[in-house]
């Protein structure tokens, strides 16, 4: 079946869903690139109308891409939740926009998630400005558990992201110690290593997890290595607190990422086997980012942000501790500049809250994208207002390693303090036991914060 | 994916100094190594790694010195993206080496075409197969800006004047160097294809972080021809000041070519196994 609006008494014609939510879609560089951007700004409001009119339920009824082809298509309808999808099933896409932005409260979003389709979720962002977006994602509430508690109401938690262009130990421990006196790591010390090598890989997990014993902080580590390399590392004896993997929405892209269902069912499992966490069993990190699948050529002609909400249903199979988007990361080609970049963060942590996620954000750009400093705070403080559940922390913004800005711990520390928001509570307790704030305020470290103690002297 | 050497300060964890916990719940130090007498500066923290930490803070956000010296980093990284390929340093070298330089260009009109369609910049630009030679067997070199036109203009001289001699030390013919403006890595297969090259190795410029600049990449590719992928190339990447040095650099490209010649592949088949020193003469 197809789909039509007129708009300025021209007709528009949508042969399939995937063509509708394409067109739909606000403009991105990467929808055009793929060719399934709308051609005009009129073709793209009358999909907009078009869509609004669409009965949620019809997303049972039509995949966007199909069921025998594609394994996470076969894990959205499989897994869908009729029961808790009755409150919504009678509605349009437009009503439910409607829903999501009037009577739905925190309780009812929480039930509704398992009913929703990714698709679903992206079809009424696509008719949402980013007030709705950042409106509805505040309302919902994810909590995920670990060694702390991450994404209570009034927390928001922050990545360190300690990475070394050598992966270098001592490079490593001073940018944490770095992070650490600026409030960062609550969410994770989550490094990416320089080259994705088992040694290497245990050799920082090892580090990571010493500096966190010796410090005695509330928090996980992670080496952002493919699931397979920490699954080595695991069976090597290595501390592997939580399962990191790039994931996308299409069996297609993860085949690309080198991973699939039963892969990261297996790594899971693997990860809850070392029984670490002391608070919960979130075992997983998962990132993600528009763009991902037209990069492996595994699109299937849908749109870039149809496919990245298809990634988080991928991540919420495994209950993760943490879910982020990468959105500034993969290149002016998908998402080119500030604007796009914005848009499509909002976007993405909507999608991810509404399907249940514990979702973070990389706000973040490259040198080749039209975007800079300003653009990143906007977005931060937009997210901030959302209720984002993590962000991430990086020396001065700068990744020495992976050649591109994201937030700094400074950001961090002015995105708490601008919204009243606090580090996970444990974390918080623990900043303060540790005297971390007036030392740092003195430009010292803490006595308990000792460089000696995790190799730097 | 090739990085600089290990700068040998690696320090395992098991030569950290012994100990608990820094603290226990009450937040007495526990036993084990005490912390020092003095509290620690914050800057002391600069010494270990060239990344941005102990900038300091003015309440919660970044005193004036680091926000502005932030700027001018990310100020110099546009213009480098931005920067036009300036062929006439390839041009010196080669014609010290004896080798033609033939210019061409991708079917990305511009530098707002380039970054919007990567496509556009893996093909050439149909004027310019005309001017293209036909090479069989030889090694041929590729020069394209990619995304910092300034980084390679900076160190593809200096590679180019180890490599080829170096190459035809070891009995290769080398083709003429051609140059490509708005060039993405895989126009090397296209113009590699049009000359019947043996092989391709495309020098070309990475996209600048804020502290690694002007840095150059290498893909070499064997038997170049349109519909090559990535895991069909070897990547030798990070050659600037303070990464991999030119001559590492051409050492392990002889490397890998004499490898990829032997195997008849490049790509993930083919594993740098280059000795990470120089043996010892016989």
């Amino acid at each position: 079946m197809g789909f039509a609006a007129s708009v300025g008494g021209t007709r528009y014609t949508f042969p399939e869903l995937k063509t509708l939510l394409a067109r739909a879609t606000p403009l991105r560089s990467g929808d055009v690139l793929a060719g399934v951007a709308a051609a005009s700004a009129a073709e793209r409001v009358a999909a907009q109308r078009a869509l609004a009119d669409l009965p949620l339920q019809h997303f049972l009824d039509e995949a966007v891409i199909p069921y025998e082809a594609d394994e996470v298509t076969r894990l959205i309808l499989d897994r869908h939740d009729a029961a808790a999808f009755a409150p919504v099933r009678s509605l349009t896409v437009g009503g439910f926009r409607d829903w999501l932005l009037g009577a739905a409260d925190s309780a009812a979003l929480a039930a509704l998630a398992p009913g929703l389709t990714p698709e679903m979720a992206a079809a009424v962002s696509k008719i949402m400005r980013l007030q709705d977006l950042v409106a509805v994602a505040a309302k919902c509430r994810v909590v995920t558990r670990f060694r702390n508690t991450i994404g209570l109401p009034g927390t928001l938690s922050i990545r360190l992201q300690p990475n070394d262009p050598v992966d270098d130990p001592r490079g490593v421990a001073a940018a944490v110690l770095d992070g650490l006196l600026l409030g960062a790591g609550d969410a994770v010390i989550g490094v990416n290593p320089a080259t994705d090598n088992v040694e290497t890989t245990i050799r920082v997990l090892e580090l990571l997890d010493a500096v966190r014993q010796r410090y005695d902080i509330p928090t996980q580590s992670c080496v952002l290595a493919h699931v397979t390399t920490s699954m080595l590392a695991m069976e090597r004896g290595a501390p592997v607190d939580l399962m990191f993997q790039s994931i996308g929405g299409t069996e297609g892209v993860n085949r690309s990422f080198g991973v699939s269902l039963a892969l990261l069912a297996e790594a899971r499992a693997a990860a809850l086997s070392l029984r670490r966490g002391t608070l919960g069993e979130n075992v997983m990190y998962f990132e993600t980012g528009q763009g991902s699948a037209l990069s492996a050529e595994a699109h299937h002609g849908c749109d870039q942000q149809t496919l990245e909400a298809r990634a988080y249903a991928v991540a919420r199979e495994f209950a993760p501790l943490l879910v982020n988007s990468v959105v500034g990361f993969i290149g002016p080609e998908y998402l080119f500049d500030g604007k796009q970049i914005t848009r499509a963060g909002l976007e993405d942590h909507f999608c991810g809250k509404l399907l249940g996620l514990p979702m973070g954000v990389d706000v973040c750009y490259t040198n080749h994208a039209e975007a800079d400093q300003d653009d990143m705070d906007a977005l931060l403080t937009l997210l901030g207002v959302a209720g984002v559940t993590y962000v991430m922390g990086v020396p001065g913004a700068d990744d020495v390693m992976l050649a591109y800005q994201s937030t700094s711990f400074h950001d961090g520390r002015y995105v708490r303090a601008a919204l009243g928001k606090r580090p996970a509570p444990e974390f918080a307790a623990w900043m303060e036991r540790m005297g971390i704030e007036a030392a740092s305020g003195q430009g010292e470290l803490p006595r308990l914060l000792a460089p000696e103690l995790v190799g730097l002297a | 994916m090739s990085v600089p050497e290990d700068r040998g300060t690696g320090l395992h964890p098991a030569a950290l100094p012994p100990g608990d916990a820094a603290a226990g719940r009450d937040g007495q130090a526990a036993s084990g190594v005490a912390p020092a007498a003095a509290p620690a500066r914050w800057a002391e923290l600069r010494r270990f790694t060239a990344a941005r930490v102990a900038l300091g803070r003015v309440g919660d956000g970044m005193p004036t010195a680091a926000h502005l010296a932030f700027q001018e980093a990310h100020a110099r990284a546009r213009d480098a993206v931005h920067s036009a390929l300036d062929a006439a340093g390839v041009a010196a070298v080669a014609a010290s080496l004896g080798l033609p330089v033939l210019e061409v260009a991708s079917q990305a009109a511009d530098r707002r075409a380039f970054l919007l369609r990567p496509d556009l910049g893996r093909r050439l630009r149909e004027a310019d197969r005309a001017k293209l030679p036909a090479v069989p067997g030889a090694f041929l070199f590729v020069v394209a800006d990619g995304l910092c036109a300034s980084g390679v203009a900076a160190q593809a001289p200096g590679f180019l004047a180890e490599a080829v001699t170096l190459l035809r030390g070891a009995g290769m013919q080398v083709a003429p160097i051609v140059v490509a403006a708005q060039g993405r890595v895989a126009l090397g297969d296209e113009i590699g294809g049009a000359m019947g090259a043996a092989m391709v190795a495309m020098l070309i410029g990475e996209r600048p972080g804020l502290t690694a600049t002007e840095s150059m990449g290498l893909y070499l590719t064997l038997g170049p021809r349109p519909g090559r992928t990535d895991a069909e190339r070897n990547c030798i990447s990070n050659i600037r000041e303070g990464g991999m040095s030119a001559r590492a650099a051409a050492e392990k490209l002889l490397w890998l070519a004499g490898a990829a010649l032997l195997l008849g592949a490049t790509g993930v088949a083919l594993k740098d196994e280059q000795p990470s020193a120089p043996l010892l003469p016989p």
